[in-house]
């Protein structure tokens, strides 16, 4: 005699088509030009800074950069429905969120630059810096969360992850224990089909990553990532429900990851050409825009003035990052201890001599 | 509770309690802390005194444990997480290290990470394996984390309150085999004990003894031996091993201008071979033997069986003191 003891499934939102067509009916909460129109203006300064970023590295003026191309939509609808007392813990291809959430342009540069500086902005309130080893965030994000309920405070965290990311122990013990204290996180899988090169197929046998939430007893479902209609509704249910004290959400957002998975990356080598044309006519700037379009939101004159405002704001920006002096080499000390302890002040003293002396051109000029 | 001769497992537990008291943002998480009290009875009675949300029982996973730490403390939470044993501690690593340790510096101090990681250590308890390993060194390596090792109830209470309060991610490590071994007054006035220095715990003229831990108590009784013979030990409890109090040590040898080094953990890149090397570039001139250590040696930790012939004893660390004063270049 067998029975089912459990049975769970997996929804997928989605409004519009790949093209920016309604798939039906719109909901009433669509109509009218926001937050639309906002998102997509900064879907475009997301696209631009990345074409920039891109630029500042392959000619020496910047380190290396992981793009966000692909992801504007992700990025800037999760951002935009974060209160500013919400918490983000990033992960490295974040830097629409950082932006929306107070970062400027010229931080954000500053980091992928090469300078700690980039995470220290006073507007960056109590977000995390960037995460860099894969699926640490996430046990981050729910020891803010798990700060936040014991202080009985009723706001959210949210927190990205890639699909890669989730094969990762921190990430499944994440979901497990937001589950089990039912904790005010948002986790959003940004599922861009590639980890550097190993595709999604080859992570994991599961149909949907969303599915692993099941695992966890929290809820889980997929969002056409492209889709800011879709994203919208989907992320801004989950933080609702974080901060209602309603529990953990699990948000796999289907998208694809449009650039190499990072400047010192080729992905001619790994992932084909056709894939990659296929990914571009499906991409979530220009379904934005051609929704907005066909409902008289925004135009080619709008957008000529937009794309010229936006490469102003970014030449500034970049004017201002290459202006910054240089950090102090007492900085690279100061920051390691609360109180900088006796044996790294005498380092910090022969750092001091030695950058003077290799300003000087090192010792055969003395 | 009060001024009366307590082990160090007490004190830790009485350290712990005044920290919960004081400061209403220390937290207390790990496994079987709750209910159970720790599996060595550390946490005992402080979920019932403070409650489930100051004194939390995880799920079973250590990352988790160190990576939630992590995130509550960049919210000025002061979380301190126990982790079952030392031999259980790689797990959290990535976060200690790659996290907790470059918070502060990475944000140039706009977040910061004041955590503390608990976990017992060392051998001679007979302990399944896994459960008697001394692996300071590793978190000794790291910029930005403190190491701190108690050798004594006083010591155990004082400096566990420092590490508590500290603005800075301590791993705190308990030597296992001292849990219960002696009783010594203790009063719980809530005074720390500094986190910069070497405590000198005897003071002598021909040769100085330097340890932590378990071992100091070896040592400490090896001290006494040699005095009867008319050798006159300098015994320093280094507590901190990062950052570590090198002046304390100099010093002393450049005064006794001998000196032995005594650790449970491996030979091999262990913080015996860390000191030496400064003292031959602080104190060389003064040396009047080599500098000697006597250490657990560069194999698998034995399963119990054989754990005794691996610790340092007593007179391991005699023969290496009578050996270094009869020194004669």
């Amino acid at each position: 005699m067998h029975e089912i003891s459990y049975q769970g499934e997996i929804r997928l939102t989605r409004y519009l088509d790949d093209q920016g067509v309604p798939l039906g009916e719109m909901p009433k909460w669509a109509c009218g030009d926001s937050p639309w129109v906002t998102y997509y203006q900064q879907m475009v300064l997301a696209r631009q800074f990345d074409t920039k970023a891109i630029s500042l590295q392959r000619t020496g003026q910047m380190g290396t950069y992981a793009s966000l191309l692909g992801a504007e939509a992700i990025d800037v609808v999760c951002a935009s429905l974060m209160q500013p007392d919400d918490v983000l813990v990033p992960y490295y291809r974040n830097h629409a969120m950082q932006m929306i959430r107070g970062m400027s342009l010229t931080q954000l540069f500053l980091y992928w630059g090469g300078d700690e500086r980039g995470s220290a902005t006073p507007e960056m309130r109590r977000d995390l810096p960037n995460c860099v080893p894969i699926a640490t965030q996430c046990l981050h994000a729910c020891g803010v969360a798990t700060a936040l309920k014991l202080r009985g405070e009723h706001q959210a965290v949210l927190t990205m992850i890639g699909d890669g990311g989730t094969s990762k122990g921190d990430f499944l013990e994440a979901i497990n224990v937001a589950g089990a204290w039912q904790l005010p996180v948002v986790f959003i899988i940004n599922n861009n089909q590639w980890a550097i090169s190993v595709p999604r197929s080859k992570q994991c046998i599961a149909p949907t990553l969303a599915q692993k939430a099941l695992g966890a007893g929290i809820r889980g479902e997929q969002v056409d990532g492209n889709d800011a209609v879709a994203l919208h509704e989907v992320v801004g249910q989950a933080l609702e429900r974080a901060r209602a004290g309603k529990g953990p959400t699990l948000i796999e957002a289907l998208s694809y990851r449009l650039s190499d998975h990072t400047t010192a990356d080729d992905a001619t080598r790994y992932r084909p050409s056709d894939e990659l044309k296929a990914a571009w006519a499906r991409e979530p700037v220009a379904r934005l825009r051609n929704w907005l379009h066909s409902q008289g939101l925004w135009d080619e004159a709008r957008e000529q003035a937009w794309q010229a405002e936006t490469r102003q704001m970014i030449e500034d920006a970049v004017k201002a990052y290459q202006a910054i002096p240089p950090q102090t080499v007492d900085e690279l000390y100061d920051y390691v201890y609360a109180e900088c302890p006796a044996g790294l002040s005498e380092q910090r003293e022969q750092a001091r001599i030695r950058q003077q002396r290799r300003e000087q051109g090192g010792t055969d000029h003395e | 509770m009060s001024d009366h001769a307590i082990t160090l497992l007490d004190a830790v537990n009485l350290a712990l309690a005044r920290a919960l008291d004081e400061d209403p943002n220390v937290v207390l998480l790990g496994e079987d802390i709750g209910t159970n009290g720790g599996v060595f009875r550390a946490t005992d009675g402080l979920k019932a005194r403070f409650g489930e949300r100051r004194v939390i029982d995880t799920p079973l996973a250590e990352t988790m444990i160190a990576g939630l730490s992590v995130g509550m403390a960049t919210q000025g939470l002061r979380p301190v997480a126990e982790i079952q044993f030392m031999g259980f501690i790689f797990p959290t690593m990535e976060h200690m290290i790659a996290h907790a340790a470059r918070m502060r510096h990475r944000t140039r101090g706009r977040l910061s990470c004041p955590m503390v990681l608990r976990a017992p250590f060392g051998g001679g308890i007979h302990a399944p394996e896994h459960h008697s390993e001394s692996t300071e060194t590793l978190l000794a390596h790291i910029p930005g984390l403190r190491v701190v090792i108690p050798s004594s109830p006083a010591r155990a209470y004082g400096l566990l309150l420092a590490a508590i309060r500290c603005d800075d991610p301590v791993v705190f490590l308990e030597p296992k085999r001292i849990y219960r071994a002696s009783k010594t007054l203790v009063e719980d006035n809530g005074e720390a004990l500094p986190l910069d220095t070497c405590f000198t715990l005897r003071e002598g003229s021909d040769i100085t003894l330097i340890s932590w831990g378990a071992m100091i108590s070896e040592t400490l009784t090896a001290a006494d031996r040699l005095a009867d013979e008319g050798i006159s030990c300098e015994v320093i409890d280094v507590a901190t091993l990062n950052p570590i109090d090198h002046a304390t040590l100099v010093a002393s040898v450049s005064k006794t201008g001998r000196c032995v080094i005594i650790h449970e953990a491996p030979h091999h890149a262990g913080m015996g071979a860390e000191i030496e090397a400064t003292l031959s570039e602080q104190a060389l001139t003064y040396l009047q033997a080599p500098p000697r250590r006597v250490t657990g040696d560069d194999t698998i930790m034995p399963y119990y069986r054989y754990e005794q012939l691996y610790l340092p004893d007593v007179d391991d660390i005699l023969i290496a003191v009578r050996e270094t004063m009869e020194y004669s270049g």
